[in-house]
């Protein structure tokens, strides 16, 4: 079926003549059939968000109704792929287009010719449900890719053979005649189906001491990291797509630039999974919508991430999904508002905002799979937000911020000193704290949640003195205070500060994290009680041990700990 | 009537401020550029952004003054705006629309080109690696800039971001022996760099600066300029940016030089912006600047960059004039969230006499790490950076620390940081118009650093302490090979 054009407002369209199509239908849009979607229905009239630039279109051109909602392509071959926001494959779109992104091409995300082994894990005659796995592919050499039955299917599996197979092609039956194949295709906006949410109680672990010790973050939790324009967004991303433990990585590049992606393309096939040792991206997809690329496409990039992040959590994976940035997809979803002339809210984004936030968030989470009592996956979200001005009273932030479990605030005067991760302590907060804290206990020390609560209450006590200094000067104040004062700076600028161009530093293990604290802490009592003990404050502030602790994270985890430990006994020992 | 068959029509049943409404306007296509015959027969451009049933919507890129819904013609063009390309553009100068101001014929065209430009594909970027030196010290050390990078100046009104632009025109050299080779026999013998001038809003006597700057450093058989002054069409300048990285994406990627694109001034672009989005009653954003107005900054900081295969590059410095010296105003907020870091000009430096008067800390180069470290620049150069940062910015503490307290309130230690930002800003970034090389900014650098006394330079490693720290002589020349 097919409409006419009767109205071309930048990358929205109206056609007349649509009283079939349904719902976020996928169309083709004029001469060229640009790839578009139904967004609004109102009589013989249907409004659609074009995925491409339409400059050239003209009135009366021709809507074609593909008859199906827009999909996402699920089955092996997604990772290590790039794609934009509608899943075209970036590379194959270059190959056949050249160096700039042509239109009105269509390229179906999973190639159709490659073939993969297929080996099943069940018997024919057995009784399956949606979620059931049926048997494996091994996508890339680390990960198994896991055929699952489809949600919202059931019945007994008839004739199912191991062999090579393109994803097309049945590599098995269903109720004796529905084919079953590699291919699954999901409509782009809908959450797909779980059994069960569990709840949050394993940390999602980055590698990076502010966030692990602070503000750590649940694997299946929601962390939003707002802040100004160079303050880190990006470096936190991307080190975590690098060093954060997960299976999976869906890193969502959402209206941003484009060197940048140009840099996760060269590093991350010679980067080395920390845990697999595999190049990174072989457990990596990306998707990527610059800043220059079709506004449309923006809007949908972060539906097609997390449909592809949900479907690996359903084969039982931890799935990082990584956004930068939602404000960009935000913006997106106010330029196509704006184009449909709908009522706008706060700052003109559309009153739906809210809503449409805490739908995306909410599809973080772990959870029990479909179809598999013992399955569990996750999605952890960690979405940068882009605040105008650095100000977090916005709309974005502020909508996000009612559902995110952890806040991980930037800081434009932390990040103009290079202070980098350019956390705001006092902005941050984890929602998750208390519900990890057993398992920190039990993995790395009993002792663990004292040594945050210290360090935080630490970070307080400096604050209170540097007001004082800031009244009456530091010559003013007690040694005790100034030793204080010194020690928690040590503690800013050693512990909480990590550069991730360093080669050793870049990420760091959670026993380095505990040890490097505790050295640092028992070094503020060690220089307490040597003071009281009447050693002057300028020999402890010259002490080797001090510069030893300055340059302790240069020092690999090994060394380190037990430089740590040697260091706690010494410092013990002289103070007796 | 409408003429049919010449595509004229006369059916203008509106004008709003730099809008015109045309009726039955159906054969249009969106993009198209047209020609409007004003009542007295002089002819102006315009260019469709809207189409619906009821009327076209067409950006007029010169005055409305004169245009009326009667007696007024509109002719369809059947193309979107292009411009014609070809060698013979070096030298040239052109008006914010690329008709020639320089009393030459047009230039004939090798190719004709869509001046809106495809977006690149992300996966055919090259990543940007070659520094280039810039010989001021604040920029080079502290905020390499790097080839195919895009990165502003953020000025304030009356402070010198075209003295800075122009120094880093004049100075500009990639230091490693790749320069790009020459094609159809343009040799670029007149150093690497090859100048796109794109001049939004500013005034004759600044763009006369610009200009006798250029002809100083016998730079202008080598650049291409575009002109569009503040008594020019103010809507004009919507296409000027866009005219201008045409001719560089040609420049770079057809005849493969190592492109400097001037954009000045940002802040007068995106006046024009906010003009059309007023006179198409749309729902203002922040201070009444459009909503996608950081979508429509994208598709010209964008156009930066390197393609791989392809020798040459578009490295980008825009000059935006913050509002009220205001780096949260949409202008310069939006413009650093796309660019690659910034360049910020401080009035405070200026008032003191230092030249240029940069303000390192809100400075940021983000693709410095790919110009810098061994083979590149030195190995030392990180951690230089590193550890001058954290000085300074403690001793930007302690300045205002004494300001409250006294110098007297002070510690021996903070009172050498004290001196130590002083003097920083006094011999490090206040250079004047001096050319600074590598070498001697690093190892400036290294006279700052031994301020303090060793144990205290926690970001630079040990080895390099021993091999840098209170020498100071001259010493390995970079890549290892003398220059
Ligand atoms: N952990 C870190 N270690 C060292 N440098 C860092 C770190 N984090 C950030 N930086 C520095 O800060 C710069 C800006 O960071 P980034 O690009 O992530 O900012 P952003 O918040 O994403 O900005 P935008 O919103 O404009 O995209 C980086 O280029 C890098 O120089
Ligand atoms: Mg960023």
């Amino acid at each position: 079926m097919s409409g006419t054009i009767v109205k071309i407002s930048g990358p929205t369209v109206v056609a007349r003549g649509m009283e079939q199509v349904r719902m976020f239908n996928r169309v083709a849009v004029g001469r060229t059939g640009l790839l578009g979607e139904v967004i609004r229905l109102r009589g013989p009239e249907a409004t659609i968000q074009v995925y491409e630039d339409t400059t050239g279109l003209r009135l009366d051109e021709e809507v074609t109704d593909a008859a199906e909602p827009l999909h996402v392509e699920l089955g092996p071959g997604l990772l290590g792929a790039i794609f934009d926001g509608v899943q075209r494959p970036l590379n194959l779109l270059a190959t056949q287009r050249g160096d700039w992104i042509g239109r009105g091409v269509l390229l179906p995300a999973l190639s159709r010719v490659r073939r993969w082994t297929f080996t099943p894990t069940v018997r024919p005659g057995t009784a399956v449900v949606g979620g059931t796995c049926v048997g494996v592919v091994q996508e890339t050499p680390k990960v198994e890719h896991r055929i699952l039955i489809p949600p919202g299917i059931s019945g007994t599996l008839g004739k199912i053979q191991a062999g090579s197979y393109t994803i097309e092609e049945p590599i098995g039956w269903l109720n004796g005649d529905r084919p079953l194949t590699l291919l699954q295709r999901w409509p782009v906006r809908r959450p797909r189906p779980v059994a069960e949410r569990l709840p949050p109680i394993v940390p999602f672990i980055t590698g990076q001491r502010v966030f692990d010790m602070l503000f750590p973050i649940a694997s299946g939790g929601t962390v939003i990291v707002p802040g100004g324009f160079g303050t880190g967004k990006t470096v936190v991303e991307q080190t975590l797509a690098k060093y954060a433990r997960a299976d999976i990585i869906i890193y969502v590049g959402c209206g941003e630039r484009g060197n940048e992606m140009t840099e996760v393309l060269t590093d991350f096939p010679q980067l080395k999974d920390p845990t697999t040792g595999m190049p990174l991206m072989e457990r990596t997809i990306l998707v990527i919508n610059t800043s220059n690329m079709p506004v449309a496409a923006r809007e949908t990039s972060i539906y097609t991430g997390i449909t592809m992040a949900e479907y690996y959590r359903d084969m039982g994976y931890a799935v990082a999904f990584m956004a930068d940035s939602t404000s960009r997809w935000a913006e997106a979803t106010r330029e196509i508002s704006a184009r449909l002339e709908e009522m706008p809210g706060e700052e003109g984004y559309p009153t739906y905002l809210a809503t449409k936030l805490a739908g995306f968030y909410e599809r973080s989470g772990r959870v029990r799979c479909l179809g598999e009592t013992d399955r569990e996956g996750s999605v952890t979200i960690v979405s940068a937000i882009s605040p105008p001005g650095g100000d977090f009273s916005e709309p974005v932030t502020q909508g996000s911020m009612q559902i995110a479990g952890g806040l991980w605030a930037l800081d434009s005067d932390l990040a103009h000193r290079r202070h980098f991760p350019a956390i705001n302590w006092k902005r941050s907060f984890s929602l998750y704290t208390q519900s990890l804290d057993p398992w920190f206990q039990a993995q790395v020390a009993p002792d663990w949640p004292q040594l945050r609560i210290e360090l935080a209450a630490l970070l307080q006590k400096e604050e209170e003195l540097q007001e004082i200094v800031q009244l009456v000067g530091i010559d003013a104040v007690q040694d005790q205070e100034r030793i204080l004062l010194e020690i928690s700076r040590l503690i800013r600028e050693e512990y909480l500060r990590q550069n991730v161009y360093s080669d050793v530093d870049a990420a760091c293990p959670l026993a380095k994290q505990y040890w490097m604290l505790k050295a640092q802490l028992r070094f503020l009592e060690y220089c307490q009680g040597m003071l009281k003990n009447g050693h002057p404050i300028e020999q402890l502030l010259a002490s080797s041990l001090r510069s030893e602790l300055e340059r302790m994270k240069e020092t690999p985890p090994d060394g380190c700990i037990q430089q740590a430990q040697v260091m706690i006994e010494k410092m013990q020992q002289e103070l007796r | 009537m409408d003429d049919l068959i010449t595509r004229e029509y006369r059916s203008v049943s509106g004008i709003a401020g730099p809008l015109l409404f045309v009726e039955r306007l159906k054969q249009a296509s969106l993009g198209e550029r047209v020609e409007i015959m004003a009542p007295n027969g002089e002819a102006r451009r315009g260019q469709v952004i809207e189409l619906s049933e009821q009327h076209a919507v067409i950006q007029v890129l010169e005055e409305t003054t004169g245009l009326g819904v009667t007696g007024t013609r509109v002719r369809l063009t059947e193309s979107a705006a292009t411009m014609d390309l070809s060698p013979d553009l070096l030298g040239r100068r052109f008006s914010g629309v690329a008709v020639p101001l320089d009393g030459l014929p047009p230039i004939i065209p090798d190719v004709r080109m869509d001046i809106i430009g495809q977006p690149m594909n992300p996966v055919s970027r090259d990543k940007p690696s070659h520094f280039i030196q810039t010989g001021i010290s604040t920029i080079d050390a502290l905020n390499t800039l790097v080839r195919g990078q895009k990165l502003p100046i953020f000025s304030g009104a009356g402070l010198p971001a075209k003295e800075v632009a122009a120094q880093i025109v004049r100075q500009a050299k990639v230091r490693e022996g790749d320069s790009p080779p020459s094609s159809r026999g343009l040799s670029p013998s007149h150093g690497p760099f090859t100048i796109v001038f794109a001049a939004m809003g500013i005034t004759f006597r600044e763009a006369s600066f610009f200009l006798s700057e250029f002809d100083r450093g016998g730079v202008m058989e080598h650049a291409v300029l575009f002109l569009n002054l503040a008594d020019d069409p103010t809507i004009e300048r919507l296409l000027t940016p866009r005219y201008a990285l045409t001719a560089a994406e040609y420049l770079a990627f057809t005849l493969g030089r190592q492109v400097l694109v001037i954009l000045t001034d940002m802040a007068a672009y995106c006046e024009a912006l906010r003009q059309i989005a007023t006179a198409r009653e749309e729902i203002p954003g922040r201070r009444g600047y459009p909503g996608y107005m950081y979508s429509d900054l994208a598709s010209i900081y964008e156009r930066a960059g390197r393609i791989k295969g392809r020798a040459g590059s578009i490295t980008q410095l825009p000059i935006v004039t913050m509002p009220d010296d205001d780096m949260t105003h949409p202008i310069p907020d939006l413009t650093g969230y796309i660019t690659e870091g910034q360049i910020v000009l401080s009035r405070e430096l200026h008032r003191k006499g230092i030249f240029p008067p940069i303000d390192v800390l809100p400075c940021l180069s983000r693709l410095m790490n790919l110009g810098i470290g061994p083979g590149k620049t030195r190995e030392d150069h990180r951690s230089v950076a590193d550890q001058l940062y954290a000085f300074y910015a403690h001793g930007r503490d302690i300045r205002r620390l004494a300001a409250i307290v006294g110098e007297d309130g002070l510690s021996e230690a903070d009172r050498l940081f004290l001196k130590f930002s002083q003097d920083f800003e006094q011999d490090f970034v206040n250079q004047g118009s001096q050319n600074r090389e590598m070498e001697e900014t690093l190892d400036l650098g290294w006279k700052f650093l031994g301020y303090q006394p060793k144990e205290r330079l926690t970001r630079v490693k040990p080895e390099l302490i021993e091999k840098y720290y209170g020498q100071d002589v001259k010493r390995e020349p970079l890549n290892g090979k003398p220059d």
